[in-house]
């Protein structure tokens, strides 16, 4: 297909590089330099879409970041497929594949559109309304259906194989936004001699510039052509050792402190790009002055059938004519609130175009002087009229125009006008975005018609459009002193006068809000939001039904709430609610706007963080002998930890069976290393343990361990462990694998801030020892052949004592504990003799069937015993009362953390929650955990659970199920039958004693 | 990101840091002569300033120290940054941050 809409010169496209590309099932050419909205046009394709909502045809409607309708998917292969992007931001390249998106079969004949015709039953709140009974098809039904017809794009199937980089970057000055302000500002602050970052989302630097004509340009800047301006301009920047420029960077969210995010595509535009080649990079640049000169976005007028594919905003239709060289048709209406886009008609009629009217909706006589420009140029201008319907099915055909009567009213008869153009311009509104993100406050300029940065809340600074101030020279102006106070403002001395600059002019433009209709705005379909399939009449409805917050109509109606997040939509959606409830814009308040400006993809955020790189991974000395020898893993934390070692044929259950046996019948081998270790030391050691754990420290001797229990001071318990006293000074305090960071904090913070006078230090060893516990009747042979100068006979070393010797000739802390109940010692060695001692350890172990463990296996085992996993037994409101460890608390001390909360009278109440043991009534029937307990069964009425079930095993040591439950007032109903409920009937229990294994503890003292 | 500046160390991300709650709550000394409520005040009752607001911060991925800060709750705007058995400086002679 030949490029019959291109002019015949002008435009910054190339056009000695020709790009062949596909879009759907056609092919084309265009040139580099194009986007492939631009390229499209230039070929004659208006159609790009279908909205939302009613599957409207839908075309281009903007020229950049904040098209609504132009989303297609591009895809390089299966991984690489990037859906809703914006046409208009899509540079192409030599082979580039798109598609259009939300059609069935075909974007011509859209089976969808069949929604159009049912549009006046689907008014704003619609779901809300409709899909309501039956309760359940919500899930299962609507919304399955509405999903699959509504929507856009869909995401890629595969893995995304591309990279993504990450940096951080300091600066005096970040400029967001080069056009005239930007530019102006950034080479002011440059050459003030400040450190200057500036970022624009364009390929080009230049922003509103590049659209201006670059034969026969009227705009000058400081003397001389514009052009000519922006070029020295870049060229000046660009040689600046202390200037970065970084273009096809989107700056889409503003953070605390002056730190940006910038967003920078690195490979979307080119044609192959090199293997290994980030696709982006998200910068964070923390900048110590910030100018934001970020443009003005121009507003669609709101008018019945203003949707239609060849409906163009006028500024648009200028870029496309300006910047790419493209005739967005051949018969143009233009219709306008402002006098600028009186410029867009003249381009447009200077390149061939013919203006077939350009319809004026203000109630003045359009004497400016542009508009006496338009009529010396001989094009027709209806002065006080306005647009009151549209035609075409594919592209708009003709327009409908009605004289406006003395209060404003479309009176008298309507004229039927052909065209394949319409250009529509409602004025500008400042993009504060970025400013707002900040938690700057806007202010509503009445004189302007809209929000501008008020009140900063960082240090930054706004210029240019994006603060109203319009026209072109005045834009520069105001960037220059920007970038002036910006650099004096970051400590630099600036050369120039800044106080003594005039104040930028600012100029009001357009209006806000729905165009007058003969029957009021609540007849016809005339679009506010694009993408979301937002119209006047639904919000003028939502008004109707009691919304009165611009928040709550937003989220009714969902105007702005598509992927362009209103960036042509919210103004006017705000001035229609405002008509509707007669009140002032201020009074209806204005959304917030939320990062990102643009949609970023994940890969961006993720950056190198991802595969082996998302999380860390912490393995154990012993963890690559666990993996050799088949153990399954588990996460438990950062923390792989050995769940359980199957042999041939085993699954998890008969491989923790044949463990348990094993370790209550031999020995047993476990890596208990990821438990937390904290070495507390000092001349107040102890007085320190004293205040922080529940126990009588003072009393442990040197060589003696103990089981110690950690509160908050609610009551609580925090966590758990073995305390060793390996010194009169120092304590060897173990925790849980999960708490071990938390505890260490807890305690730094009473040392740091409650009693910054005791003598303590705390250090945590966790990664420093190979913990590896050996538990079983033949624990003691096991060991005694590998150790030197210790007898771990039970007179010599009883349960819950601690040593100093060596192992297989390495320093060792031998501790005599147990998490089984059986003969056990838990050999600690510096972390790299780990792998060596296991399997000294091991091959020790063979005569005497030694077996290593994992986590399943340790969990059955102490809970046959009765042993509380804190975090699984406990919740955060167990108290040591209640999981029946009271015997571990030292009564008589004067404090410890938790203590004086143990008197409240809750706490005492015989109703609490208490740690019991369940036994089914059916041995082999194990319980979930989690499942809720209650005392009656067939219950008539609901009933209110009186505990639930903690842990839950099958113990092969007993051939039947056991259980932990956390039951009201346990403790007093041994023997009771209670049921847990199960979705498929209640399961019998009888309460029970927690400890089902060796309730004497002989095994433990052997 | 919020930018911290350690009295120990200096200015330095919000990732390094954990936040600790309101600064200048004092553990009773003697807990067993607190009644309920005067426990349960100093267990569960904290300001919720809109303003400024002393509070504790720790530098736990750098020198592991508390230390106690004054932040404007409506800008996140720190004033001043302290040391643990400071007195919070006065305000008159925090200097407020261009805005």
């Amino acid at each position: 297909m030949s490029a019959t809409f291109r002019a015949a010169s002008g435009g910054r496209i190339d056009r000695g590089r020709p790009l062949h590309f596909r879009f759907d099932e056609h092919d084309y050419t265009g040139f580099a330099g194009d986007t492939l909205a631009s390229a499209l046009l230039a070929n004659g394709v208006h159609l790009l879409g279908r909205s939302f909502k009613y599957h409207r045809p839908r075309g281009i409607l903007a020229a950049g970041a904040e098209e609504p309708n132009a989303l297609v998917t591009v895809r390089r292969d299966g991984a690489r497929v990037t859906p809703n992007l914006r046409a208009t931001q899509v540079e192409l390249y030599q082979g580039l594949e798109a598609q259009s998106q939300n059609r069935w079969p075909s974007l011509e004949l859209d089976l969808g559109a069949v929604s159009g015709l049912l549009s006046p039953f689907i008014p704003a709140g619609f779901y809300y309304k409709t899909f309501m009974w039956p309760r359940n098809a919500w899930q299962r039904l609507y919304e399955p259906k509405i999903r699959a017809a509504a929507g856009l794009g869909r995401a890629p199937e595969e893995a995304d194989p591309d990279t993504y980089s990450s940096r951080f970057a300091h600066c005096d000055v970040l400029v967001v936004g080069a056009g005239p302000a930007g530019l102006a500002a950034a080479a002011a602050a440059a050459a003030s001699g400040a450190r200057v970052i500036l970022c624009d989302e364009q390929p080009e630097l230049g922003g509103s510039l590049l659209s201006e004509a670059t034969v026969h340009s009227e705009a000058v800047i400081e003397g001389e052509p514009a052009d000519r301006w922006m070029a020295n301009t870049v060229r000046t920047l660009a040689a600046h050792p202390r200037v970065t420029l970084l273009t096809r960077t989107t700056a889409f969210g503003y953070f605390p402190h002056n730190l940006l995010g910038l967003n920078q595509r690195l490979s979307d535009h080119l044609a192959r790009p090199d293997s290994g080649q980030p696709r982006e990079r998200q910068w964070q640049v923390r900048a110590k002055e910030v100018v934001l000169a970020t443009g003005a976005i121009e507003r669609p007028l709101v008018f019945p059938g203003n949707d239609r594919p060849g409906i163009l905003l006028a500024a648009a239709a200028r870029t496309y004519l300006n910047r790419y060289g493209v005739l967005a048709g051949s018969r143009a209406v233009l219709v306008t609130a402002c006098d600028a886009a009186y410029q867009a008609a003249l381009d447009l009629h200077r390149a061939g175009i013919s203006v077939k009217a350009i319809v004026d909706v203000r109630s003045g006589s359009a004497d400016g002087v542009l508009p006496e420009a338009a009529r010396r140029a001989g094009l027709p201008i209806e002065t006080r009229s306005t647009v009151i319907g549209t035609s075409g099915r594919l592209r708009v055909s003709a327009v409908r125009i009605q004289r406006l009567d003395a209060s404003g009213v479309p009176a008298g008869p309507a004229r039927r006008m052909g065209c394949d153009l319409v250009l529509m311009s409602g004025g500008l509104t400042p993009s504060v975005h970025l400013f707002s993100q900040s938690r700057g406050k806007l202010a509503w300029d009445e004189s302007l018609g809209a929000f501008l940065p008020a009140q900063a809340a960082e240090p930054v600074r706004s210029a240019g459009a994006c603060r109203g101030v319009f026209s072109l020279a005045a834009a520069v102006q105001d960037g220059t002193r920007a970038g002036l106070a910006a650099a004096q403002s970051a400590g630099i001395t600036v050369a120039a006068a800044i106080a003594q600059m005039p104040p930028p002019e600012t100029s009001a433009v357009g209006i806000l809000g729905a165009l007058p209709l003969p029957r009021g705005i609540r007849t016809g379909k005339a679009f506010v939001d694009w993408q979301n399939d937002v119209t006047s009449r639904d919000l003028a409805l939502a008004a109707r039904e009691g919304f009165r917050s611009i928040e709550h109509v937003k989220r009714y109606t969902t105007t702005g709430m598509a992927t362009d997040q209103g960036k042509t939509s919210n103004i006017n959606a705000l001035a229609i609610v405002a008509a509707e409830l007669d009140k002032a814009m201020p009074q209806v308040g204005l959304t917030t706007f939320r990062p990102p400006y643009t949609p970023i993809s994940f890969g961006s955020f993720a950056g190198f963080a991802r595969g082996e790189l998302f999380d860390p991974v912490r393995t154990t000395p012993m963890h690559d002998w666990a993996a050799r020898h088949g153990a399954v893993f588990e996460n438990v934390g950062l923390w792989k930890r050995a769940r359980y070692f199957p042999r041939q044929g085993e699954d998890m259950h008969a491989a923790v069976a044949r463990e348990c046996l094993a370790a209550r019948g031999h020995c047993g081998l476990f890596d208990g290393s990821t438990l937390g270790k904290i070495e507390v030391v000092g001349k107040d050691a102890a007085t320190f343990m004293n205040r922080m754990y529940v126990n009588a420290w003072t009393s442990l001797a040197v060589g003696r361990c103990r089981y110690g229990i950690l509160l908050r001071d609610d009551g609580f318990i925090y966590d758990d462990g073995v305390v060793a006293r390996t010194a009169e000074d120092r304590f060897h305090v173990t925790t849980t694998t999960g708490g071990a960071a938390g505890v260490l904090a807890l305690m730094e913070d009473y040392r740091q801030t409650e009693w910054p006078d005791l003598d303590v230090w705390l250090t945590s060893t966790t990664e420093q020892w190979a913990v590896i516990a050996v538990q079983g009747p033949s624990a003691r042979r096991v060991l005694e052949p590998l150790l030197e100068g210790i007898d771990i006979s039970a007179a010599a070393m009883p349960h819950m004592s601690v040593a100093r010797a060596r192992i297989c000739g390495v320093p060792m802390l031998l501790m005599r504990v147990s998490f089984t109940g059986e003969l056990g010692f838990e050999v600690n060695v510096p972390a790299d003799f780990g792998p060596a001692v296991w399997q000294a350890i091991y091959d020790s172990g063979q005569k005497h069937e030694i077996a290593p463990y994992g986590t399943e296996t340790m969990h059955v085992l102490r809970a046959e015993k009765g042993y509380i996993i804190v975090g699984q037994d406990t919740d955060g409101t167990v108290t040591a009362d209640d999981a029946g460890l009271s015997w571990a608390v030292g009564k008589s001390k004067p404090d410890f953390l938790g203590k004086r909360a143990l008197q409240r009278p809750a706490f005492a109440s015989p109703y609490r929650k208490q740690l019991v043991g369940l036994l089914t009534r059916e041995p082999q029937c194990v319980l979930e955990e989690g499942a809720q307990i209650v005392s009656t069964p067939q219950r008539a009425a609901p009933e209110a659970a009186i505990g639930h079930v903690t842990s839950s095993y099958y113990s092969a040591s007993l051939g039947r199920s056991i259980a932990l439950a956390l039951l009201r007032a346990g403790r007093a109903r041994m023997g009771e039958t209670l049921y847990v409920a199960m979705p498929d009937g209640d399961i019998p229990v009888q309460v029970a004693s927690p400890i089902f294994y060796d309730p004497q503890g002989s095994r433990l003292n052997g | 990101m919020l930018l911290i500046d350690c009295p120990y160390c200096g200015a330095r991300p919000e990732l390094e840091f954990v936040y600790g709650g309101q600064a200048h709550v004092a553990r009773p000394r003697n807990p067993a002569e607190c009644s309920d409520e005067q426990w349960a005040d100093f267990l569960y009752w904290r300001d919720n300033s809109r303003g400024v607001h002393a509070e504790r911060w720790r530098h736990t991925h750098g020198c592991g120290q508390f230390f106690n800060a004054l932040r404007d709750t409506t800008n996140d705007h720190f004033l001043a940054t302290y040391r643990v058995g400071e007195a919070a400086p006065a305000l008159e002679r925090v200097a407020r941050p261009r805005t």
